[in-house]
């Protein structure tokens, strides 16, 4: 047997390469999503729009000086002119400055819906599918039993108990039960990462349970909660301008999308404005934010886009 | 099989229980009388007003009371609005009307979606696709009100081809039902979109067409059979929205169902009939998801296998 003398072991060429140099920076999850966010051209039409309509929302009223009661007799039932941009109705109002003012008070339906919707549910769920075994279980019936009751009939119910006509009874009714959906989501969401190895190994290796949660089942569930917020949002403003337009939401002097519509319906035949900007408003946030959470489902988990 | 339909069904019990108790507190804890009206009434009559609807005792025995009737003669108490007239001769007068027109929106809605959904999914990014998506997407945005506002105005007003409103026979049910199906259609075509292309994509059907299986038995045996079994566990809240979607429809066509009748009975404060016809909503909801969780089962063999294991 040759002699291996220790000079035959020498590296020859590639010292100085070092492969597992990260030549690029990192990226986190956001800027990730973010990215493929942006190359999604309808989503990003649709955030724009959205931005824009929630701007105006804001803005809108102040831009004319009308007031959003502001009844005059004089100058009723005007089409769309210079100086009423979008009409009067029947009581002499502008239907720009109700329009925006009705828009706002539908946003804010719906963003505190689903925020509620958001807290109430991923908590719920987190910890049924985290704690799992008994307390899930019965975690789980309870939902089981709420998801039963017509949402519907208990909005109604809650409205007119409470005798009110202001957003508060509204978004009571319909988050009692509308924070189920997402508890079942993230519960099964929760347990099924649980289960997947690096869970295991990040145990293994002595993480604690806040580590756990914090570092290993928010970032995975994260992208599915907001997913499912996109499309909260207007589930809740489709189902007040519902209850609205029956005369059992928002009534006057507040008003909403809903109760424009409803509002401007008898009069439709022959002044179609007052009932056309109202639901196109709807239509297009609707539109806007159904449209955005499609692409923030693909934005945000990759998996499924194959 | 047996254990698990029977577990279905204690829950069903226990929730209609659940719920029918809640809305009764509920209905009773409202402030406020229901017999106050602006002419005043004499002492002695708003007494034997009270006595006659059982208001005078408390309100344990007036539950206990309501209870026993409900479960044993199914008997939902009497209108105040309208003495003599009991809820139950209301439901039965009003829900079919209401069950007709839904389950014509939901049979519409349901066919027509699952259609558009295959044939979106097989023709993926053609112009058959983009089309039933651009149709999904209108169904999604626009609210079925507005819906049926333009219904109204084109095919009534302009071509005068419906009735505006009303009800009696097929011709009147059209444009309420269009306008209930066209959210149903989209949520179908999307759901069942999505389902197929996830099917398509799964490896027994490229090892069936790899077998060389005849296109139309691919589409119906492999693809169709997993694909549409998803959108059959929404079909049971649908079911139930028969009668709660077609509230705002029923007030826009004036359709003189049960939706209707419950709207303006809030707005009367009858309290027997809303409380009734709630009870009588939600457990026809409750029963309608039991229905389809149990068929479910029968249908989809991996949900009764899992549910063994446990």
């Amino acid at each position: 047997m040759a002699e291996l003398s220790k000079g035959k072991f020498k590296i020859i060429g590639c010292e100085n390469n070092n492969s597992d140099e990260i030549v690029r920076k990192n990226i986190t999850y956001g800027e990730d999503a973010w990215r493929r966010l942006k190359e999604n051209k309808v989503a990003m039409f649709s955030l724009v729009l959205l931005v824009i309509i929630a701007f105006m929302s804001i803005i809108a009223p102040y831009l004319r000086s009308f007031g959003v009661n502001g009844v005059n007799p004089l100058t009723t039932n005007i089409s769309p002119n210079s100086t009423h941009w979008f009409g009067t109705d029947d009581l002499g109002r502008d239907v720009w400055v109700r329009t925006w003012a009705g828009t706002r008070t539908s946003i804010i339906i719906g963003v505190v819906g689903a925020m509620i919707e958001l807290v109430v549910g991923a908590l719920y769920g987190g910890i049924s599918g985290y704690i799992g075994g008994v307390v899930d279980d019965i975690l789980m019936r309870i939902v089981e039993i709420l998801n039963s009751i017509p949402y519907l009939i208990l909005v109604l119910i809650i409205i007119i108990v409470m005798q009110s006509n202001g957003i508060i009874p509204l978004i009571i009714g319909m988050t009692l039960t509308g924070w189920t959906g997402m508890a079942r989501m993230v519960r099964g969401q929760v347990l099924s990462i649980k289960e997947q190895e690096y869970v295991m190994a990040a145990q293994a290796l002595g993480a604690n349970s806040p580590r756990i949660i914090l570092k290993h089942l928010m970032p995975n569930v994260v992208g599915i909660m907001i997913v499912d917020v996109t499309l909260a949002v207007p589930s809740y403003i489709f189902a007040e301008a519902f209850l609205s337009y029956i005369g059992l939401g928002i009534k006057s002097p507040n008003i909403s999308l809903g109760a424009l519509c409803s509002n401007a319906t008898p009069n439709m035949m022959f002044y179609p404005y007052q009932l056309f900007w109202p639901s196109l408003v709807i239509s297009l946030i609707m539109l806007t934010f159904n449209l955005l959470g499609d692409g923030l489902s693909d934005a945000l988990d990759p998996k499924q886009r194959q | 099989m047996l254990r698990f339909v029977l577990k279905r069904f204690a829950y069903m019990i226990i929730t209609i229980f659940i719920v029918t108790t809640a809305t009764f507190f509920m209905m009773h804890s409202i402030p406020g009388d229901p017999f106050a009206s602006p002419k005043k009434l004499p002492a002695q009559t708003v007494k034997n007003i009270n006595k006659k609807y059982g208001l005078d005792k408390p309100l344990s025995t007036q539950y206990a009371l309501f209870m026993e009737n409900l479960v044993l003669h199914g008997d939902l108490g009497e209108s105040y609005q309208y003495p003599g007239l009991t809820v139950n001769s209301i439901i039965a007068q009003k829900a079919p009307i209401s069950g007709e027109l839904g389950g014509e929106a939901l049979i519409i809605g349901f066919s027509l979606g699952i259609i558009l959904g295959i044939i979106a999914a097989f023709k993926k990014n053609k112009w058959q696709d983009y089309t039933v998506m651009f149709i999904a997407i209108l169904g999604i945005a626009i609210p079925s009100f507005v819906l049926a506002a333009i219904l109204q105005y084109f095919f009534t007003v302009k071509f005068e081809l419906f009735p505006t409103s009303g009800w009696g026979g097929l011709k009147f049910t059209v444009l309420p039902a269009l306008s209930m199906a066209l959210g149903t259609i989209a949520v179908y075509a999307r759901f069942m979109r999505s389902n197929c292309i996830d099917v398509i994509g799964q490896d027994y059907v490229m090892t069936a067409r790899a077998k060389g299986v005849s296109k139309v038995a691919l589409v119906y045996k492999h693809v169709l059979r997993n694909a549409i079994m998803p959108s059959i566990t929404m079909l049971g809240p649908q079911i139930a929205m028969i009668f709660t979607g077609t509230f705002v429809i029923e007030v826009i066509f004036s359709i003189p169902g049960i939706g209707r009748y419950f709207v303006s009975s809030i707005s009367d404060k009858d309290y027997p009939v809303i409380l009734g016809t709630t009870i009588f909503v939600a457990i026809l909801y409750i029963i309608s998801v039991f229905v389809v969780d149990v068929l479910y089962g029968f249908i989809d063999p991996r949900i009764r296998l899992s549910n063994n294991k446990k």
